[in-house]
């Protein structure tokens, strides 16, 4: 009983503030939602039993992304744009083209089978604590994605430098 | 216990409510946090998929799908910035200067 509580309460919440991020006129008040949203998406990932995840979902979505964001609107002059139409004028087409898709993948759910059951079980990962069982994995088996990720993060600092300085006259 | 199926709806709301303000907001910045809301839209149903099914996969690529938001919107704020500097606007319709 308590655990669909706490799964309503946040599910609720995740749904409300998604809804609020992308109806809001003015961009900071939809960073700041979405700030809010970020954490109820960590206490769920805690409630599925994915600490490390949940931990970075904190450091890297809320602590560096979020503040790269709100950075971005606050260096832009967005003055202009609050007088703007929020919504393109024929959003009920799209509207009711999500609600459809949305319909179709709720009723394709009715035929999913789960697959084979692994070994990571409550009982191993309370033994063996969850980040010692992801690093595990990540380091041995995804040894070879882990390196082409840290290779992605370098081509964005590179990117990010290169297309984001000021123009230098060199003459 | 919460069924697995809870989840995967939330997961699909989520994705469909990102879908939708992708689509229909013409702020760039707005349209860049549909995005990111359809990422974690996908990583909701990854870590769901990772405690229903007791494996650690699922919880990899949740790992690697948060480290490729954080490459892309490192990137892509990049670009708006460098579309700021020429046009001084953030309306996507404004941006036609490749229009033949």
């Amino acid at each position: 009983m308590i655990q669909q509580l706490f799964f309503a309460y946040f599910s609720a919440a995740i749904i409300l503030l998604s809804v609020l991020v992308i109806t809001r006129r003015n961009p900071v008040h939809s960073v700041m939602w979405m700030l809010l949203l970020f954490f109820h998406l960590a206490g769920l990932y805690l409630f599925l039993g994915a600490e490390f995840i949940a931990a970075i979902q904190v450091i890297v979505y809320a602590g560096a992304i979020l503040v790269l964001f709100l950075f971005v609107v606050l260096l832009l002059n967005l003055r202009e744009e609050l007088k703007t139409n929020r919504f393109i004028t024929s959003w009920p087409v799209s509207l009711i083209i999500c609600a459809g898709i949305l319909l179709l993948i709720i009723s394709s759910l009715r035929d999913f089978l789960l697959g084979p059951i692994g070994k990571y079980s409550v009982e191993y990962l309370r033994k063996e604590t969850n980040t010692v069982a992801l690093g595990k994995v990540l380091y041995t088996e995804f040894l070879l994605p882990f390196e082409i990720a840290s290779l992605v993060l370098l081509v964005a600092i590179i990117g990010a430098i290169v297309l984001a300085k000021r123009r230098v006259k060199s003459h | 216990m919460v069924p697995l199926d809870w989840y995967l709806i939330l997961s699909a709301t989520v994705f469909m409510i990102g879908v939708f303000g992708f689509l229909t907001r013409r702020n760039i910045i707005i349209m860049f946090l549909s995005i990111e809301l359809m990422l974690n839209a996908v990583n909701i149903s990854l870590l769901s998929f990772s405690h229903y099914m007791q494996d650690m996969r699922g919880q990899i690529l949740a790992f690697f799908v948060i480290a490729v938001a954080a490459a892309e919107a490192a990137i892509g704020l990049a670009i708006i910035i460098a579309l700021f500097k020429n046009k001084a606007t953030v309306h996507v319709d404004e941006m036609n200067e490749m229009k033949g």
